[in-house]
């Protein structure tokens, strides 16, 4: 009987030849994963009688939540973290503004195919999207992650979900993260690790690819995956390079690195391809489920649930107050040029705020670049830092009570962007910005 | 261990910004404060009446979204130890055996179990007693019993690493 993605990866992790569904494991984290969290973290870390992290050179640490710091409170917080990093000498720390944990781990080639992940994020499943099995844990979790290097684990049940066909103009990986999870409901994946395959999945870009597994944390999964190709593998074979050069804070353009480079990148992109992880074609599954992307239509998660998915067609007319375009889910490139063509020569409707947080500012810069900003904010678009913006209600985008936003973050819950009494909406960028031009939910299909 | 309590009970996708919201993950240092905004936004009646010992009673999914531990640490400093459910989001079931409240699965009890009922829970012997009967849970791993025990993980690891006689931290939380 073959193995699964999770076996394998769990077997790795935990040093044994062989691992089965439903077994439990110690595994080591390849890569260990904390962000504004850190300094409480820290704090239970010390109480554990610990000065010293087992494995400094494999955390990775990110200011995103609440940057730069809207108040006095977080400001001491991130003061006391970034004393943590001088203290434990943390290489890879990522200051205010970089960007969202999620995205600047993947530009910065720290996560990689074949990795175990562990991250105090419930969004870490995101790392599937690289071939990496990013798993999600509390706090108490973390600080016993950073004593003992090491975590218990249950291997999975693993679902495949077969995705055929092409998506249509004007329809996105976030409208099929949207059927799935409309389709089998909110706890559909509990517990599961999701195996994303089928001609429509490698179809997909890389900013797009990164969606699923994000989402999927909406799902109810421990982890989500997605086979490293050969695209992917050339993505991040000269961001790897650069991580680990003198490059390392230059922006990457490739056409003007040293000679040497080229081989060294090529060196290095076959390291990466020999430690992925890929299924076997005769592993065990619990279900498979298939899709026709070629069917789908843009879609819509409705207050108060993200598997409350209606098509747009059902909500198109609802005013809307806020349109945020942002976070870990869709804040990247990609996104924001979808935004750009839709706004391009027109304004956001009175009465509507457009609010564009990149998801890094390395998206922020080539954004810049391509003039997707400048589109953007000739319409009225507030452009914002990187970060996570107000996804989780912290600040930079509130909405007052009564209001209704329309989103393309992953989590509509009750209260979640910080106002027990206003709505949120999610959907793709496009319709996002669509929404904010025509000041109600609208279909950007009509506007290209 | 034995638990007897009055229940309060919710239904299926309660998730973690209605049991603890977001906007206080970095503002609210305190755990007695937490408990004060206690599933503030599912049912406001909630931190204002709760008791020690009492017990929440939930439909499919509960906990399901953020790893915020101060989701069950809201719950567990406003005297809730035992939370029974159809099923659990993952990360908050860990989370709950992690600040040493007992997260039990059993289907059949909660569809019996009405609001404001007084019922008991026999941890030793996997049972629930309420007054629609006795329900049984499937037991929990040794590795899980042996956190529980400990009354969580930090407890369990500060013996292991003979740090007993450490200041607790100051706890302070994020998303």
């Amino acid at each position: 009987m073959g193995k699964t993605f999770a076996e394998k990866v769990l077997a790795r992790a935990s040093g044994q030849s062989a691992v089965v569904a439903g077994q439990i494991v110690d595994a080591a984290p390849d890569v260990i994963l904390t962000h504004d969290n850190t300094a409480a973290i820290a704090r239970i870390f010390r109480a554990l009688g610990q000065a010293r992290l087992k494995h400094p050179e494999r955390h990775a640490i990110t200011l995103d939540h609440a940057v730069p710091a809207p108040n006095t409170q977080h400001a001491t917080n991130h003061a006391e973290v970034r004393k943590f990093v001088a203290e434990q000498g943390i290489k890879n720390f990522f200051e205010v503004g970089r960007g969202i944990c999620h995205q600047v781990l993947s530009e910065e080639a720290i996560a990689l195919p074949g990795d175990l992940v562990i991250g105090a994020d419930s969004h870490t499943p995101h790392f599937g999207w690289l071939g990496a099995c990013g798993v999600g844990v509390g706090r108490s979790e973390m600080a016993a992650v950073w004593a003992t290097g090491e975590l218990w684990l249950r291997v999975p049940e693993s679902v495949r979900i077969m995705v055929d066909g092409a998506l249509p103009f004007g329809v996105t990986a976030k409208d099929l993260a949207l059927k799935i999870i409309g389709d089998l409901g909110a706890d559909g994946g509990i517990y599961q690790s999701i195996e994303f395959s089928g001609p429509a999945i490698e179809a997909l870009s890389l900013d797009s690819r990164a969606v699923l597994p994000n989402m999927m944390a909406e799902f109810g999964v421990k982890n989500a995956y997605i086979a490293a190709d050969d695209k992917l593998l050339d993505w991040l074979a000269p961001r790897r390079w650069k991580t680990i050069s003198d490059f390392r804070f230059q922006i990457l353009d490739l056409e003007s690195l040293p000679a040497n480079a080229q081989s060294e990148i090529k060196n290095l992109k076959s390291q990466i391809q020999n430690r992925a992880i890929y299924p076997d074609p005769d592993a065990a599954y619990a279900a498979t489920h298939r899709f026709d992307a070629s069917a789908l239509e843009p879609l819509i998660a409705c207050p108060h649930a993200v598997d409350n998915v209606r098509p747009l067609s059902q909500v198109r007319g609802t005013r809307v107050q806020q349109a945020f375009i942002g976070t870990c889910t869709n804040g990247r490139l990609e996104d924001l040029a979808a935004a750009a063509a839709i706004v391009r020569g027109k304004q956001v409707a009175p009465g509507t705020r457009l609010l564009v947080i990149p998801a890094s500012s390395q998206v922020m810069m080539e954004a810049m670049q391509l003039g997707y900003l400048g589109d953007l904010m000739a319409a009225g678009a507030v452009i914002g830092t990187p970060g996570c913006g107000p996804c989780m209600g912290n600040h930079m985008g509130v909405p007052a009570p009564g209001e209704v936003t329309i989103s393309s973050a992953n989590r509509n819950f009750r209260g979640r962007m910080g106002t027990r009494d206003s709505e949120i909406y999610l959907a793709s960028p496009a319709v996002v910005a669509a929404s904010a031009i025509v000041g109600h939910i609208a279909d950007p299909r009509e506007m290209l | 261990m034995l638990f007897q309590g009055r229940v309060w009970k919710y239904g299926d996708a309660v998730n973690t910004d209605v049991i603890f919201p977001g906007k206080y993950t970095y503002t609210l240092t305190d755990p007695r404060e937490w408990a004060k905004h206690a599933l503030e936004d599912l049912d406001a009646t909630f931190a204002g009446t709760v008791q020690p010992g009492d017990i929440v009673v939930a439909g499919r999914n509960w906990g399901c979204g953020s790893s915020r531990e101060q989701a069950v640490g809201a719950l567990k400093y406003a005297g809730v130890k035992v939370i029974i459910a159809k099923s659990f989001a993952r990360i908050y079931f860990r989370n709950a055996i992690n600040q040493g409240v007992l997260p039990l699965v059993c289907p059949e009890a909660v569809d019996a179990i009405a609001a404001g009922e007084t019922i008991a829970v026999d941890a030793a012997a996997h049972t629930i007693h309420c007054a629609r009967g006795l329900f049984s849970f499937p037991p929990l791993s040794p590795t899980i019993h042996a956190i529980l025990d400990s009354g969580g993980l930090i407890p369990m690891l500060r013996k292991r690493f003979g740090a007993e006689h450490l200041p607790m931290p100051e706890i302070k939380g994020g998303e």
